[in-house]
């Protein structure tokens, strides 16, 4: 006799659910992009944290314009790149509340570089997330601050050089050199290790909002396979490969101190790439 | 008890309004002629009294975006600047009108175009009521025309702003910003308190309790059909606005034979022509606009038929004067008379330019 749908979605058979603080919305990612299981992982420390209804969200333009959509807390949609600007003052208006900015490298780190370090500079007791792809998803693929050397885009067609085009920048490293900043890291989200070792960070960025210590600031690489066109599962291995070297992964200050086996002048250091993408 | 007075400066008196009218929070940039607005919250210290946040930004871009930040959260925030400062605005003055978050906005206009001068101009009419950033919007676009209405409007902004959910923008410019005359100041209005703010601002992103879904303050609607009715909704407030909250001043209109049309600084000098008028047996009246938007439209197309001409005074090229002959239908000539880049003109000028370009 053949199993139907029926008898096995019961609440005794339940090992997985959707997070509570996610709303039911469908969201527009990718398959293959990190934004999903980055959203997944925010809304999951929210929940267990128990500050649903003491957290307030900023939202970026780009693929994850719509992130309000996806958490189910209240939300603000910036400009392109003013994310920490609106974050800064709903935290000092608000002080018991905790609030976080959720931001892609084209945000942060190109048209919104002046608000984002100046954010951190002051302190603000902010959680910054921020997902770095090394590329403009939203806009089809165009360079980001982040695209490496040689990486192709839309607006790079021949791979990014550096006579043209300047050099990919470690805002993570440079933010990580700023006083107001007490907690920063890059983590990824490519692999279930890693996606509990993201969790645990973007944790310790909500819990260090009590503090009062200054930003914490967590990097999530991410994979971009429509943008870098690639399948979901080369684009894992390129990340892994090309990414990682250039952007490496793990805590970069931790508790306001730059964390001993971290050289910061790494900031400075570009790897080629083992195989271009497209 | 008698009414406090005090000698200070139109950019103090919004300082000091600010805090007395229980404004949350200011997010400035400093720019000639209207730092002492910054300065002034910066040494009485509101955070100590009142509670109000004073911060300085990293630049007006972050100011505006603070300001939308923070009265995203259902709280009373402003700002203040001067022209080059309030076009870097723009950007976020749209968004704040696409989202419909009130807030206040000061700015001392100064002569254009580019860096310019700091001296008194108001040639930003068209960008303060015509638009200013991308989209169809209005800003509630007011003119105070002495120290005291500085102080007054900042009271009457909060009403209008949360009544509306709408930006306010208080137009003015160095001249009365830096000039010095009494002002009656008023008791303190306690900031909000956590109930207030989240009666008179149920949008507000102030954490969502089990209570109401979660609320989003945002400008973004991808599918078109909804942000046409988001734009006919928009428009209908405006209308709304022009039905109710217009304001100005008619000096002498009764028996004019030509009115000065003006609004701020030119008015104060259309004030004096007009009594020069009036001294060599011209019947000459003041129409001074106090509200920029909602425009008197009604008003001046009624004066239009009463009398044989307007001159309109205005420290630019010649901005207002389109609204004004919209409004009247260039039913009688009307004509424009400024000076511009930083100069005021006298009062002897605008009533020989009366007397040459209408009266003839």
């Amino acid at each position: 006799m053949a199993i139907m749908n029926q008898d096995i979605v019961k609440p005794e058979n339940l090992v997985y659910t959707k997070t509570k603080v996610l709303t039911d919305n469908v969201m527009h990612y990718c398959p293959g992009c990190g934004h999903g299981t980055t959203h997944r992982i925010v809304a999951e420390v929210i929940d267990e944290l128990g500050i649903q209804d003491q957290t307030v969200g900023i939202a970026p333009v780009g693929c994850s314009v719509l992130a309000y959509n996806y958490f189910d807390v209240d939300f603000e949609e910036a400009a392109h790149g003013r994310a920490p600007a609106l974050a800064t003052a709903v935290k000092r208006l608000n002080p018991d509340l905790y609030v976080f900015t959720y931001q892609g490298d084209g945000d942060l780190a190109a048209i919104g570089t002046a608000e984002t370090i100046h954010a951190c500079n002051r302190g603000e007791n902010i959680t910054m997330v921020f997902i770095n792809n090394g590329i403009y998803g939203m806009t089809g693929g165009q360079m980001a601050p982040t695209t490496l050397i040689g990486m192709k885009s839309q607006t790079t067609p021949y791979g990014r050089n550096v006579e043209r085009n300047g050099y990919p920048l470690r805002i993570t490293e440079l933010l990580a050199t700023l006083p107001g900043t007490y907690y920063v890291t890059r983590q990824s989200v490519h692999t279930p290790a890693a996606v509990r070792k993201a969790k645990a960070a973007i944790k310790k960025g909500f819990e260090n909002q009590k503090l009062k210590k200054g930003v914490s600031f967590i990097e999530i690489l991410s994979s971009c396979n429509s943008g870098w066109k690639m399948t979901p599962v080369q684009a894992n291995k390129w990340m892994e490969e090309n990414m990682f070297p250039n952007y490496p992964v793990g805590d970069i200050k931790v508790d306001g101190k730059i964390v001993d086996k971290v050289d910061i002048n790494r900031i400075v250091v570009d790897h080629p790439l083992t195989v271009v993408n497209q | 008890m008698a009414k406090e007075m005090k000698l200070m400066k139109g950019n103090e008196a919004i300082a000091r309004a600010m805090i007395a009218s229980g404004t949350d929070g200011y997010f400035g940039y400093p720019i000639t002629p209207q730092s002492e607005v910054m300065e002034t919250l910066m040494s009485e210290q509101p955070w100590e009294t009142t509670g109000m946040v004073v911060l300085q930004a990293e630049s007006e871009l972050a100011s505006i975006n603070m300001v939308y930040g923070g009265a995203a959260t259902g709280k009373k925030v402003a700002t203040s600047s001067s022209s080059p400062g309030i076009s870097l605005m723009q950007e976020g003055l749209t968004y704040l009108a696409g989202a419909e978050v009130p807030c206040l906005i000061m700015n001392a206009m100064r002569g254009g175009p580019g860096l310019g001068t700091i001296q008194p101009a108001q040639s930003d009419y068209f960008q303060s009521v015509k638009g200013g950033g991308h989209g169809d919007y209005q800003l509630y676009t007011i003119a105070p025309a002495s120290v005291q209405e500085m102080y007054d409007f900042v009271f009457d902004a909060w009403d209008i702003a949360f009544k509306y959910r709408i930006p306010v923008l208080i137009l003015t410019d160095g001249a009365i910003g830096q000039c010095m005359e009494k002002c009656y100041v008023r008791e303190y209005v306690p900031r909000w308190t956590e109930e207030e703010r989240r009666q008179n601002a149920p949008w507000g992103c102030w954490g969502k309790p089990a209570t109401r879904g979660h609320n989003i303050v945002t400008s973004l609607e991808l599918e078109s059909s909804r942000q046409e009715q988001f734009n006919l909704k928009l428009q209908a407030k405006y209308r709304e606005m022009e039905a109710k909250e217009v304001k100005f001043e008619a000096l002498n209109c009764d028996d004019a034979d030509y009115v000065f049309v003006a609004y701020g600084t030119s008015s104060r000098i259309a004030m004096k022509a007009m009594q020069l008028g009036r001294e060599k047996g011209l019947k000459i009246g003041v129409f001074r606009l106090i509200t920029l938007f909602p425009f008197p439209k009604n008003e001046i197309a009624e004066l239009a038929k009463k009398v044989k001409g307007m001159l309109c005074v205005e420290m630019s090229a010649g901005q207002m004067i389109e609204d004004v002959k919209l409004a009247a239908q260039c039913s009688i000539p009307i004509e424009h008379f400024g000076r511009f880049g930083g100069i005021i003109p006298t009062s002897e000028e605008v009533l020989e330019a009366l007397e040459k370009q209408i009266i003839k």
